[in-house]
């Protein structure tokens, strides 16, 4: 990280502000800051509070006992013996005048289980991957990679109207589908269709969806991108930010009442976080004990918004506490760490019938879309260097090759076989019909009502009338 | 505040529906207020189907109009619960509730307090079934909203938002005129495969009794009811307006003009049949809400009259509605579309 932390004013500005902050309030010990790290992070004098050695981690699985800012002192006992008794639970009285910080001192360390060459940092905990997975999951991620650099190029030749790839993002979408059950009912944003290639849906489906043609689940009726499968428990996809959220929530609270062995999975990106569905559904869940897991993908821009233009705080993975949720920030460019992670959480979430929020940490290295130019708004240099230096799919390929079970014709086969059937499925996409003018009119309700057969009968007798004036692949 | 506390001291039974009688057969029932018929809509609703879920902000001790009283005794807590005061939150669990096949009849404490789900309502529940192909849904959804004047409620406990969510393919809007009505369009609504929007009066939550079947039946949406047959002018309205209408039509009659009365009850998508043939007869037409006139679902029924019947109509159509102001506290008996402005209106469209 230090490369890019050098690169960015913004971020080396805040980190002299934090600095500058927090050794101010350490002299004055106006605050005691949560120290959210692993042992082997923290300087040894820390350890000379007995409070902040409980906080050692032993497995990656266990939840954090969660340093608390208001225990005791022990020249506050005496007083706290007396506690105020609020609905929901005795609270403890100080005589200090004391605000909690904006912030901690550190910002919550990023868990991870490979470095950036592919290896397995020694002494990590973290759910084991066996070849026949792990080379799953890798041919998944190629081949996410190709599909968008094809259906990309496709919409660059106008034969698609709108593309949004998830370069970058490889690992988030194939190694959190890869630690669910098929059971577990996805509910995306729009970045994630890894989750689905993972689930079975195949490329002609994909292309199905993005020519919008007659074999489209949607029916032609949405923009590319917006999958949909209810075979993969995967929901339609809409476009408006953080909707998905609470009704994530009202998805675990079903699984939940009729006892099912899954939870509710929702992801959402940083910018998202800034929506009132983000609280509402957090909130919810969190109230109601819902099994949903909620995976942040953290990529530093909503379209050309930074994050330190869209909040203040060190990122998600600090605000699960306020809702009252387990949390985890993990390295997102890590296949093995979001692996982990996400099964991990998923375990909680339908073991112990609650929430569980993930941060992961990445970077959007395409463009936010095929309407979006990022290099208007961000520096090339930053955009090579997460393409480049930190690279999800070639870090995770280190790995399963150095455990011998990749290799370079493995990887020729799979990209060379992968193109040649997304090039077949987008011929194959392009000659369907669209679906008839019908479909226009139905799915509005359950049944057709009378204004909308009117205005299909009118629309029908005008087309008739006047087809030149019309679109032609229409079955009328 | 004259007409307004007369509305306060009404009773309903004259409004009873000749519809809901049919629909009900012989059975008579026991008088029952508003918000009890819509209780006892609840309790079956809950009672015959395990998979069915009350919830809302206040709902669990039965909430502040009452209207779900006991149901949380005697279904529990997992099926009728309070959740937090977040209206785009409460929306958005019912949709993921009704889109694993469940029925989720969620309540907004005040239609006034819509806004913050609206676009949970009209981006995701209106079109979820739409843009998925009909792979995904959730017609289990119900929004019940207590909507409309109360004589004290000011800018934000009066509110008459129905336009709104007519503008919004994929919802239905259904606002019923008295209990035996509220509980038999509420039964439609709520196993109804659409996601449904419910206004509930509440000015006639207590003040509106009448005789109500205990049995479980069904009023069907979409189908408007003549609830007073007349001859000189066709007059159409929803929920409590009808009430006033009501009067004005008995007033009207005095006068020798004979009103025809229109229960529209669904909005969304409205029976412009019954409407239609009525105007045919009476070659005139008076539409009145409590919602501001500007974009008020009163132009909407104008325009289509005006188009189907614009040979037979002999006065322009009249509209008389709330002012476009936001809803005013002192000022509610000007604001207000009241008995005296309708009789007016019908006067100056049957002498135009």
């Amino acid at each position: 990280m230090a490369i890019w932390f050098a690169r960015s004013r913004n971020l080396v500005s805040s980190l002299r502000h934090n600095l500058c902050t927090s050794t101010i309030l350490i002299k004055r010990d106006y605050s005691h800051r949560p120290v959210l790290t692993t042992s082997h992070q923290l300087p040894s004098t820390v350890f000379s509070s007995p409070f902040v050695a409980s906080l050692l981690r032993h497995e990656s699985t266990a939840v954090e006992k969660q340093p608390d800012e208001l225990v005791l002192h022990s020249d506050d006992q005496e007083e706290a013996l007396q506690e105020l008794d609020f609905p929901g639970g005795k609270v403890g009285y100080t005589s200090e005048m004391k605000f909690i910080p904006e912030s901690s001192s550190r910002r919550v360390p990023c868990y991870r289980v490979l470095d950036e060459d592919g290896r397995i940092i020694p002494d990590n905990d973290f759910v084991p991957v066996k070849e026949k997975l792990a080379v799953r999951m890798y041919e998944q991620m190629a081949t996410l990679q190709v599909m968008d650099h094809i259906f990309y190029e496709a919409q660059r030749q106008g034969r698609i109207s709108f593309y949004l790839t998830s370069v970058g993002e490889e690992a988030i979408n194939i190694a959190s589908a890869a630690a669910l059950s098929p059971d577990d009912i996805v509910l995306p944003q729009y970045r994630e269709p890894g989750v689905l290639l993972w689930r079975g849906f195949t490329l002609e489906e994909f292309a199905n969806q993005c020519f919008g043609n007659k074999a489209d689940y949607g029916k032609g009726r949405q923009m590319p991108i917006h999958y949909g499968s209810n075979r993969l428990n995967y929901f339609t996809i809409s476009s408006p930010i953080a909707t998905q959220l609470p009704q994530a929530a009202g998805v675990g609270y079903s699984l939940k009442m009729e006892k099912k062995n899954a939870c509710a999975v929702t992801f959402i990106g940083d910018g998202g976080t800034s929506e009132g569905d983000f609280h509402a559904g957090l909130n919810f869940a969190a109230v109601m004990e819902a099994p949903v897991v909620f995976i942040c993908r953290n990529n530093g821009w909503a379209i050309s918004t930074h994050i330190s233009e869209q909040f203040r705080s060190d990122g998600i993975v600090v605000k699960g506490q306020a809702y009252g949720i387990r949390s985890i920030r993990v390295d997102g460019n890590d296949a093995l760490a979001v692996y982990s992670a996400v099964r991990s959480a998923r375990e909680m979430a339908v073991t112990e019938q609650r929430p569980v929020l993930i941060e992961a940490m990445t970077y959007r290295v395409g463009h936010h879309s095929t309407s979006d130019d990022s290099t208007k708004y961000r520096a090339a240099d930053e955009i090579q260097y997460w393409k480049m230096s930190r690279n999800p799919v070639n870090r995770f390929r280190k790995w399963v090759e150095d455990n011998g079970w990749w290799s370079e014709e493995d990887e020729s086969k799979l990209r060379s076989n992968a193109r040649k059937q997304l090039l077949q499925a987008i011929q194959a996409a392009e000659k369907w019909e669209k679906q008839p003018l019908t479909e226009l009119f139905n799915d509005v309700y359950d049944v057709k009502p009378k204004n909308l057969e009117e205005q299909e009968l009118g629309l029908k007798e005008l087309v008739e009338k006047q087809p030149q004036e019309y679109p032609p692949g229409f079955h009328v | 505040m004259a007409a307004l506390l007369g509305r306060s001291c009404r009773r309903f039974g004259f409004l009873s529906s000749g519809h809901g009688a049919r629909s009900v057969s012989t059975e008579t029932g026991k008088s029952l207020n508003l918000y009890s018929a819509i209780n006892q809509a609840l309790h079956i609703a809950l009672d015959s189907d395990p998979r069915s879920y009350v919830f809302g902000e206040d709902v669990g001790f039965g909430g502040v109009f009452r209207c779900t009283t006991g149901l949380a005794e005697r279904f529990g807590k997992n099926r009728v619960f309070n959740t937090p005061l977040c209206e785009q939150g409460i929306v958005g669990f019912g949709i993921g509730l009704a889109a694993m096949g469940n029925r989720a009849i969620v309540e907004i404490q005040f239609a006034d307090y819509i806004y913050p789900a609206f676009d949970q309502i009209v981006n995701e529940a209106a079109k979820f079934r739409y843009r998925s192909g009909n792979q995904f849904n959730c017609g289990g959804l119900t929004i019940r909203a207590p909507y409309g004047a109360v004589g004290h409620g000011g800018h934000y406990h009066s509110q008459s938002p129905e336009a709104f969510f007519c503008h919004v393919p994929g919802i239905k809007v259904v606002i019923p005129r008295s209990p035996r009505e509220a509980k038999g369009l509420l039964l439609s609504s709520i196993r109804d495969p659409n996601p449904v929007v419910f206004f509930e009066p509440k000015w006639l939550y207590r003040q509106a009794v009448e005789e109500v079947p205990e049995h479980d039946y069904m009023i069907p949406l979409s189908e408007a009811e003549v609830i007073r047959e007349g001859n000189d002018i066709t007059l159409v309205g929803w929920g409590a307006q009808l009430t006033i209408m009501e009067q004005a039509c008995l007033d009207a009659e005095k006068e020798g003009i004979s009103c025809e009365l229109i229960d529209l009850k669904t909005l969304l998508p409205w029976d412009k049949e019954t409407v239609e043939a009525s105007v045919k007869k009476t070659g005139r037409l008076l539409i009145s809400h409590e919602a501001p006139i500007t974009g008020g679902f009163g132009a909407e029924i104008s325009a289509t009259i005006l188009e189907r019947c614009f040979l037979k109509l002999e006065a322009p159509v009249s509209r008389v509605c709330g002012l476009d102001t936001p809803f005013p506290l002192v000022f509610e008996p000007f604001y207000m579309p009241t008995k005296n402005k309708i009789l007016d209106a019908i006067k100056s469209t049957v002498n135009y």
